[in-house]
Order: structure tokens, then sequence, then C-alpha cells
């Protein structure tokens, strides 16, 4: 039996590569990739906890999520895709209008 | 029958909403069928309850009526109830009576007029209120009809509102009406504050014994009302606007401004009768006010040259008269001379509309004379109202006045200053009123002669107003003949039992009563009524170069009466200007510098606050994001440590 904490230390490092990813790239797929990354990470502290609790709300709770980011990423390529077909760019950094 | 009270202020009511809401789409003749279809109603139900009060007996002679609760809240509950009494009666009757010659007159005089329809709805309302100033059975009620009329008269006299001075005017009379009501406003606290009520009734009833005799609860309050009643019925020191008030229609000055509105003061007065009873401070303040108000609008009277002018100060100068009758406990006197004041002044200023007609609109007496035989009838009715208000034997001003007069001198509470103050306002009155008679229809023409040209006898409708009135103006003072010229008084005894109802003064049974010193006083009247109109005869008509001689060799005193004694300069040096420059520096400190300085500071201050938070929004995601993380890193870090 692995215990709890292993789960939860390889968590805690996916989700710091998933933050440092989304804050210092600039190719809004991989941002989307940090994000899933992240998300993942809270998964799979979930699925820990719900091992550790003998309770299955946690393994529940994952379904959701992967749900979520599911539609997420089709509703942020769909948006990826038409900014690049006004802009032939889809870098972040230029992507800065919405704004004062 | 007297459920059907309530139905003679309503159908004035009635006749407003339908002038008001259709007056303007509908022809003429609808408008002025209506209108004065109301009012005639109203008369005829006046009529009938007062054929009901007759029947009753003298002592049961008090009957309320009340309609609906108004203001329940708490110990304060004010019922709209309605009170029918010899007092309200006689009110009634003069209002709805008056009222109806006066709404059919304005048919034929107002016929080309453009707010026709505005005009009878205006008309209509005022009727309205003033008979429910006159019915109500508490003070609030009283004091809605008070502020309804004081509406209506600011509407009327404005009624060409186009015209400044008339404009000015109507705010004129507007303003100085509130100085009034303030007074009434704050007696109208006290007493419910003393008494826990403010019906009539009951205030009535406790007053003898809540109230100490002389003391000075009663006399505040009782100046108060009478402070209110200065404002309304023009009284010194408030009695500026009612000159002013001329700039409305002639009919309006007639109704409003003559016959009913005014004297709601002295109304107002009379129902109050028992607080001013044990006041016997105000009681002399009323009749020292009215006593000097109706020589000081008399002299005025004396040498104006407008013709409603000089109607109007005659007019504030025998609501002096009334006052002072009221001032000296003789309320049923007062009310005598209210009522025949309203025949044959309303007669007059009728009259007066009529000879404005006659030559299209001129009203300058300098520019009128000998008309008397192109317009008989309107001549023959002047006439007879002027004789009447000179007091002359036989006619309905003699007997109210006479009456005022005498119990001026032989009431406990009156005087022989005050009596001879009376007299020579008698004598003024006289005067004027002859030289006005001597000027617009005797002498030669000094009428333009365009105008000459169109000079004709006013229409029917405005011919029987004014028959009827210089009828009642003949006869209106039989109900009160004394007893001294073998008469009954009928009127005093049918009022008196209003009067004696709650409260006798002890020492009200008049002092000294002999027949000689009546008939002395009498003919002492009689003789100054007939020397002030020989003495217009002599200087107007006889040897009409005297009044020229005199004039230029006094012209101190001409041109001070002449301009009214300045009272409207020096008032506006006192109030108007000082208050001006009062709200002039308000409005540029307080309301610019601090009320709109606050305003705008806290608009300022969020513009400028989200003017600099704003850069935060950069537009850059990945900001949002390191702040999110950031913030998210914050509160975890407060957990931990905590």
């Amino acid at each position: 039996m692995v215990p709890t904490h292993y789960f939860l230390f390889l968590s805690a490092v996916l989700f710091a590569i998933g933050a440092v990813g989304f804050l210092i790239r600039r190719n809004p797929i991989v941002i989307f990739l940090s994000i899933e990354l992240m998300l993942n990470a809270v998964n799979l502290s979930f699925v820990a906890f719900s091992n550790l609790l003998g309770s299955l709300d946690g393994q529940v709770f994952v379904l959701f999520v992967m749900a979520v980011a599911a539609a997420e990423v089709a509703v942020g390529l769909a948006i990826i895709v038409a900014v690049f077909r006004a802009r032939t760019s889809i870098d972040v950094d230029e992507m800065n209008v919405l704004k004062w | 029958m007297f459920n059907i009270l309530w139905l003679i202020p309503a159908l004035p009511f009635f006749g407003f909403l339908v002038n008001g809401l259709v007056g303007k789409k509908v022809p003429k003749g609808i408008v002025s069928w209506v209108a004065c279809g109301v009012v005639g109603l109203a008369f005829a139900a006046a009529l009938l309850a007062f054929k009901d009060l007759l029947a009753l007996s003298v002592e049961e002679r008090f009957v309320t009526q009340t309609l609906f609760t108004w203001i329940p809240s708490g110990d304060f509950l004010v019922n709209v109830g309605l009170q029918l009494d010899p007092l309200s009666a006689v009110m009634i009757l003069v209002v709805t009576g008056v009222g109806f010659l006066i709404h059919v007159y304005s048919i034929g005089y107002m016929h080309s007029e453009e707010g026709y329809g505005r005009y009878f709805a205006y008309l209509n309302l005022f009727t309205f209120a003033m008979l429910t100033l006159v019915l109500a059975d508490n003070f609030l009620l009283m004091f809605v009809g008070w502020e309804g009329v004081g509406l209506c008269s600011y509407l009327l006299i404005g009624f060409w509102y186009d015209k400044p001075s008339a404009a000015n005017a109507g705010r004129k009379a507007f303003v100085v009406n509130r100085i009034g009501d303030f007074g009434f406003l704050l007696a109208m606290m006290l007493i419910f504050s003393l008494f826990g009520t403010l019906r009539f009734d009951s205030i009535f009833h406790q007053a003898p014994l809540a109230l100490t005799f002389g003391g000075g609860m009663a006399t505040t309050i009782t100046l108060l009302l009478f402070l209110g009643a200065t404002g309304k019925s023009a009284q010194i020191p408030l009695y500026i606007w009612l000159p002013d008030a001329m700039e409305g229609p002639t009919p309006v000055s007639a109704l409003i401004h003559a016959a009913t509105m005014v004297t709601a003061g002295v109304y107002m007065v009379a129902r109050c009768h028992v607080l001013f009873l044990l006041a016997p401070v105000s009681l002399a303040v009323v009749a020292v006010i009215g006593a000097l108000t109706a020589i000081f609008a008399a002299s005025i009277g004396l040498v104006q040259n407008d013709i409603k002018r000089v109607l109007a100060y005659s007019t504030v100068s025998q609501l002096g008269y009334m006052f002072l009758g009221c001032g000296v406990g003789a309320f049923a006197a007062g009310i005598f001379h209210l009522m025949t004041h309203a025949f044959f002044k309303a007669l007059l200023f009728l009259g007066s509309g009529s000879v404005i007609h006659a030559l299209s609109g001129e009203q300058d007496i300098r520019k009128m004379g000998g008309i008397a035989k192109k317009v008989p009838l309107t001549y023959a009715t002047f006439l007879v109202g002027a004789l009447a208000i000179s007091g002359f034997p036989g006619l309905a001003g003699f007997f109210s006045k006479d009456e005022i007069l005498w119990k001026t001198f032989c009431s406990s509470q009156g005087s022989n200053l005050l009596w001879l103050f009376g007299a020579l306002a008698a004598l003024f009155t006289a005067f004027y009123m002859f030289r006005l008679l001597f000027l617009v229809f005797h002498g030669k023409s000094r009428v333009e002669h365009e105008r000459e040209l169109h000079l004709h006898e006013s229409p029917p409708t405005m011919l029987f107003a004014l028959v009827v009135l210089a009828i009642l103006s003949i006869f209106g003072g039989y109900v009160g003949v004394p007893k001294i010229l073998g008469g009954h008084n009928l009127f005093e005894s049918f009022l008196e039992p209003a009067f004696t109802r709650y409260f006798v003064l002890e020492s009200a049974t008049e002092g000294l009563h002999s027949l000689s010193l009546e008939w002395t006083l009498l003919l002492a009247s009689v003789a100054i009524a007939l020397l002030g109109i020989f003495l217009a005869w002599v200087l107007y008509l006889k040897r009409a170069q005297i009044p020229a001689t005199l004039t230029a060799r006094l012209p101190g005193i001409y041109n001070l009466i002449l301009n009214k004694y300045y009272v409207d300069e020096v008032y506006g040096a006192l109030f108007v200007i000082p208050g001006r420059k009062l709200s002039e520096f308000l409005y540029a400190r307080f309301d610019l510098g601090i009320v709109d300085g606050l305003v705008n500071f806290v608009g300022e201050f969020v513009v400028r606050a989200g003017e600099g938070l704003k850069r935060i929004q950069t537009g850059y995601v990945r900001q949002y994001g390191f702040a999110i993380l950031l913030s998210a890193l914050c509160v975890l870090g407060y957990f931990l440590l905590k």
C-alpha cells in the first residue's frame, strides 16, 4: 500500500508544474495543457483522499471535474481557432486588448 | 334631509372634474351649463338644508354628518365631517347664492376668452373649497378648504398668466397668504396639543374649562388664528395682496376677492368665538386692527384712479368693519355685515365689470365719465350698490353697518374711539363710492373716441346677475332690522344660538342701552353717509375744479395716499429685498458651495478612484493568473499560520 502523502507530493508537484507553465508559456495550447495538468493534480489528490477516507465522494467529484475540463477545452480550442482566424496569431501576449 | 349635506360641496367638485377634464374639448355652452348648473343645484341643496334647519327647535340647530375617517393615527383622528349650524347655514347660502349669480355673469363676461373651460373649472373648484371651509366640522378640514380657496385665488388672479403683472399678483397673493396660514397652522397644533382633538364641537365644549379666561394660552392661540385671518381677509399688516389681486378677471374679483373668500377670516374668527371670548386681549387686537384697517384702506380708496382698485380698498375697509364687529363681541353683527357686503360688493364689482366690458377694457376712471345714459341698467344697479355700501337708510349696508357701529359704541369691549374710527371710515366710504360713481357715470365724457364708438350695454346674463344682486342689496338688510326701527332683528336671533351654544361671557350683556343714544348714533351714521355723498357731489360734479386745486395745494399728502402710504415699498425694503439677498447668499454659498460641493465631491472621488484602479486591469492573461495564484497562496498561508 502506497502511503497517501506520496500521492499528495506528486499532486503538489504536478500542480506547481502546471501553474508555472500557465504563467510563463505564450502558446495558448500549452497554457491549456498546463491547466489540464493542474486539474489532474487536483483529481489525483481527490482520489488519494477518497481512498484514505474510504468514501466514494472524491471519485465522483473527479468524474465531474473531467467532464467540465473536457467541455472547457472544447470551448477554449474553439476560441483559439477563432482568434487565429481573426489575427493569424495566437500569442497570448498579443491578446491584451480586453482592458481599459 | 340633512343627509344631502355632503352634496353641497360635492356638486361643485363634480363640476370642476367635468370642466377640468373635458372643458377644453366641449363647446362653451356645455361648460357654462355644467358650471352654473352644479352651483345652482348646490344652492338649491343649501336652501333645503336651511329650510330643515329652520324647522328644528332653536337648541337643536346643530347638525353634523361624518362622511368618513380621514386620518386615523393613534390618538390623532380626523374625520371628514360636515357641520350645519346657523353660522355655516348663512355662509353656504351666501357662497352658493352669490356664487351662482357670478357664475351666470361670467358666461357673458368671459364669452370670448381662450381658457373658458379652465376658468369655470377653477371657479367650481373654488366653490367646492369655500363650501368645505364653511361646512367643515374640524380645524383640519377647514384648513383644507382654507388652502383650497387660497390656491384657486392664486390660479384665478393669474388667470391671464401670460401677463407678467397678473402672474406676479397671483404669486404675491399666495406668498402673503402663506404668512397667515403659518399662524393658522401653529394655532391648530397648539389646539391639538391642548385638547387632543381638532373637532370644533369638542374643542369649544372643553375650552371654557381648559383655558383660563384671559390666560396666555388662550391669547396665543387666538392671536395666531387671527394672524391667519389677517392673511386671508386682507387686514393690516397683510392686506397688500388684495388690491393687486384685481389683475384677475372681474367676476373673480367679485366672487373671491369681495364676496366670499376674503370673508373666510371673519367666518373663522366667528367660528372660534369661544376661544376669542376667552382672550379679551386678542379680542381687543381684532377690534383695533379691524378699525385701523377700515379707516386706513378707506383713506387709500379716496384717491385711487383704477375702478377696481377703489373697490378693492373698499373691500379691505369693509372687512375691517366685520372684524371690528367681531372684536367687540358682536359676532352676529359681523356676519350680518359679511352677508350684506357680499351682496353689494359683488354687485359693485360686477357693475364695474359691466362698465369695463362696455368700455372695451378701460379701467381708469379718469378716462370715463358721462356714460350713465349708454348703460342705464348698469348705472341703476351700480347706484343701488353705492347707496347700500354708503349706508343710505333703508338699504342693506345701512342696517349691518349701523349694527356694527352701535355695538362698537355700547358693547363692553368697544369704545368711543373705535366708534369714531368706524364712523370716519363710513364717511370715507360714502365719499369714495360716490366719487367713483360721479366720475364714471356722470359729468362730461372723457372716454377715448375709439372706445366711445363701441360703448354698449352688457349681455342679459350679466344684467341678470346685476339685477338680482341689486334687489338683494336693497332688501337683504331687512332680515336684520333692529328693534329700535320696529324690526325684530331676525338675523341676529337666528345666529345668536350659534354664538351662545358653548359659552357666554358674563359681561356680554350690553353695557349702556338707552333708546335716545341709539337714535342719536343712528342719525349720526345717516348724517355721515349723506355728508360723504354730498361732499363727493360738490367736489366731483358741482365744482369739479376743486380736487385739482386740492391736490396741487397738498402734493405731499396726495402723493402719500396715492402711493398707498408706500406700504408696498416699505415691505419691499424690509422683507422682500433682504429675503432675496439672503436667498442669493444661501444659493451661492450653501447651495452651490456645500450641498452641490458634497455631491460633486462624492462623484469626483469615485471617478478619480476608478481612474487609478483601472491600471490594474492590463489585459494580460498571465498577470491575472499570477494574481489568482498569489491570492490563493496568501489565503493558504493565512490558514497555515493561523
